[in-house]
């Protein structure tokens, strides 16, 4: 690529294609089972990781041979693309111009799909998203609720484009920013355009960048690195997979942007191996930025080198800490590393590096093309711009969301997340992961940003959210968080590799039934030692899922260890099997399905379980077609 | 019964020998090379056996202690064969919280091993993983590359005679 002229013809060129996406610039009104004729039409599959695992791939195999058939080839592109966001609906399909929405897409319905919608112009409500289908109107998606209180910045091209192509992501604009920088702006320009947009690190503790790079750049040295973080290991989370999938030249793009502003001639990208799809699509994508000049010698004709390397992680999470990552980029054991010296002095091998994550490296081109006032004008304070969350666990819509700093916790779970199916109670949100904390329905109220989030107890984190209901026991969850940690600590300082096992011990007491109330106080004590004196993130974080499971809901904590009870009927140990009398006809299911012979009765009268041989593996209760089986 | 530590014989071919000496010789001179090698190595031979980081450790002169420290750092190194069919749970909080631990033990009662450990005939491994990212499809499993979503305990018999 030798000039930003260069780059807008290839724009210009796909200008038509990706105007056909639009479909608020259309402003079409849709009507169901109405003929309306359309030259051409884009179907849109996705191709993300949720949908590529119910099926898109059949689904898309399938259109091209239908649109075969009924010689459409000319007129309607086939176009796979990153996640649209609701992935509990998967496969996802929408056709423009139109922009009607198809969810949960069965291979077989394609062909009549093909023929009605395709070929004679007629949108069949049936298979259409129920939200955007209002009495014989189809509902532009943007005035569902799952989608209305978004603000799609970081994702603004996941479901728009082709991933695999960079001719799409330069037609919506895409390197014009590099070249903008390259040929307009100097360096400490770049850093005061990012500083003055207030972005923090969206990997979760909301570090400015701004200033990391300035630290980066004053550090002289005779090669510096640019890398990024897209390790994303909490488990239930995927925002950073989602925009690696779904639009991966973003990143590299804002790569070598930073490279540029900080004196770098080299970029890594730490990505999880976990991610198959997002792999393969990263090497297509430096692959083609690489061919077209984007990336390597001499881009835009203006002296500046830049190349981007990727490297697999191997399943270790504390290879997302900053010191551990660029340790294992080196090849070793990802062990993190004391700071100081912070890396933007000493970080990958001893060289000043920078390392943001994915999503992060996402906001950087739009902050250049629309300015830092722009993004600044999203948000709260102190927390500038869109986060994106990964919703999950009991909550309706399942997906990734994008909203503006400031909404809160209930317009996201209420609003967009479709609230809690099966007309269950909300009991909490868990954001942050293993690092962060529950937040309790009190506070669903409160504005999510860094700060606020802090001062909860919990953390913004990289941005999994997951919603838990009445039947989930918050000791369990607290358990199930240290499990992990036990399981991820590195083993290199004692707080973290001894004192999470500990803590991990006492928990399992409290819910076998055997803690005193003694415990409970040597639980928090070991909580707040290892806080203060573990070396890394990892071990300083690790506690908080007791400690704010401990701070909302220590009633049921006292409950596991005084009244010996699990009051949501989790933890099996402290539960107890019992039959209801007046229920129990007598039919003898449960006495034969036992496996340990535990229920007693004879037949057509009431039976009942021996609580000392019942090893409480609900069999029984499972088996009862009389709901007399109940457990407390 | 299941045995945690097998010592399956070493089997590797002259074409697998072959494909990692030339992985090496590639690599070698990169900064960092050596996870890169390691799983690439692990994708000749599908494991990591002691005669396999024998000749990554000979050719890059880096010594097997620290070869093997790394191997037994990473979740994704195994230094044992895995099944015919690699069955993985999705652990991850998404699905945790949907029930997804009883699909495991349910899956270690009917295979009769335990999470990280092969069945005798070499036919299932079974191992608990962190989140493949199909929270929209939790409980998630899945069985080499096919993923089984929604799954209720009841479904494991149906799943795992498709493969026997």
């Amino acid at each position: 690529m030798k000039s930003l002229d260069e780059l807008r013809q290839i724009r210009e060129q796909y200008k038509d294609i990706l105007e056909l996406r639009m479909h608020v610039a259309h402003k079409i009104e849709v009507k169901a089972q109405e003929a309306v004729e359309h030259k051409k039409r884009a179907v849109m599959v996705c191709g993300g990781t949720g949908c590529t695992s119910s099926g898109s791939r059949r689904v898309i195999e399938r259109l091209k041979e239908e649109i075969k058939k009924q010689g459409l080839e000319e007129d309607v592109s086939v176009v796979m693309t990153g996640c649209f966001g609701l992935c509990a609906l998967g496969p996802i399909m929408i056709v423009y111009p139109e922009g009607a929405f198809y969810s949960r897409v069965n291979e077989d319905e394609i062909p009549e799909i093909v023929e009605q919608h395709l070929l004679h112009g007629k949108v069949d409500t049936k298979y259409l998203y129920s939200e955007t289908v209002k009495g014989n109107t189809v509902l532009p998606l943007q005035d569902t609720p799952f989608y209305k209180k978004q603000k799609r910045v970081a994702l603004h091209n996941c479901g728009m484009i082709n991933p695999e192509k960079i001719e799409e992501y330069i037609g919506t604009g895409g390197y014009e920013a590099l070249g903008k920088v390259l040929t307009t702006m100097t360096p400490q320009d770049v850093i005061d355009t990012i500083s003055a947009s207030g972005l923090r690190g969206r990997g979760g503790a909301g570090f400015p960048t701004g200033k990391k790079w300035q630290f980066a750049r004053a550090n002289d040295a005779d090669q510096k690195y640019v890398c990024c973080n897209a390790d994303e290991g909490d488990p239930g989370a995927f925002m950073d997979r989602s925009i690696l999938e779904g639009d991966p030249h973003e990143v590299l793009e804002a790569m070598a942007i930073a490279g540029y502003a900080i004196g770098a001639s080299q970029g890594y990208i730490y990505v999880r191996a976990e991610y198959p799809i997002a792999v393969e699509r990263l090497n297509i994508a430096i692959k083609q930025a690489r061919q077209m000049g984007l990336l390597g010698k001499n881009i835009f004709d203006t002296g500046f080198d830049f190349d981007i390397e990727l490297r697999l992680g191997a399943g270790a999470f504390v290879c997302g800490e900053e010191t551990a990552l660029m340790t294992s980029i080196e090849g070793h054991r990802g062990e993190p590393r004391p700071r100081p010296p912070f890396p933007a002095l000493k970080g990958l091998f001893e060289k000043p590096t920078i390392l943001n994550n994915v999503e992060t490296w996402a906001n950087i081109p739009q902050i250049i093309m629309k300015g830092p006032e722009w993004f600044a004008s999203m948000g709260t304070e102190k927390s500038k711009g869109t986060k994106v969350f990964a919703l999950g666990g009991k909550i309706h819509n399942i997906g990734l969301v994008e909203v503006p700093m400031g909404t809160t916790l209930r317009e996201i779970v209420e609003e967009i997340g479709g609230g809690i199916p099966k007309g269950k109670k909300f009991k909490a949100a868990q954001t942050g992961g293993p690092s962060g904390g529950c937040i309790p329905a009190e506070h669903l109220d409160v504005p999510i940003d860094y700060e606020n989030l802090t001062a909860i107890g919990s953390m913004m984190g990289s941005g999994g959210l997951i919603v838990m209901d009445e039947d989930t026991c918050m000791v369990d969850i607290a358990k199930f968080f240290l499990n992990f940690t036990v399981d991820e600590s590195c083993g290199k300082c004692s707080p973290c590799r001894l004192g999470t096992k500990r803590l991990l011990e006492m928990l399992d007491k409290i819910t076998s039934g055997d803690a005193t109330m003694a415990d409970l106080d040597k639980l928090e004590e070991l909580c707040y030692y290892i806080k203060d004196n573990a070396l890394c993130a990892l071990g300083q974080t690790a506690p908080n899922p007791v400690l704010s499971t401990l701070r909302y809901f220590r009633d049921e904590y006292i409950a596991h260890i005084v009244d010996k009870k699990c009051p949501a009927g989790v933890c099996k140990d402290l539960l107890v099997y019992k039959i209801d009398p007046d229920k129990c006809k007598g039919c003898t299911l449960c006495a034969r399905t036992c496996p340990n012979d535990a229920i007693i009765g004879k037949v057509k009268e009431p039976h009942a379980i021996d609580p000392n041989k019942c090893v409480k593996c609900g069999a029984c209760m499972e088996k009862c077609r009389f709901g007399a089986i109940y457990k407390e | 019964m299941p045995n945690k530590k097998t010592t399956v014989a070493f089997s590797g071919t002259k074409e697998q020998e072959e494909a990692l000496r030339k992985v090496i010789s590639e690599k070698k001179d990169e900064k960092g090379a050596l996870m890169p090698i390691l799983q690439q190595a692990q994708d000749i031979y599908g494991y990591l056996p002691k005669e396999v980081m024998k000749i990554i450790s000979d050719e890059t002169r880096i010594p097997m202690e620290k070869i093997y420290g790394v191997a037994t750092f990473y979740a994704q190194f195994t230094l044992n064969p895995k099944g015919k069919y690699r069955i993985s749970v999705c652990l991850g909080t998404a699905c945790y919280v949907k029930g997804s631990g009883d699909i495991y033990n349910k899956l270690m009662e009917k295979l009769g091993i335990v999470g990280g450990e092969c069945t005798p005939d070499g036919k299932f491994s079974l191992d608990a993983c962190r989140c493949v990212g199909a929270c929209g499809l939790a409980p998630v499993m899945m069985v080499n590359d096919e993923v089984y979503g929604r799954l209720t305990v009841d479904d494991i018999d149906d799943i795992l005679a498709k493969y026997e």
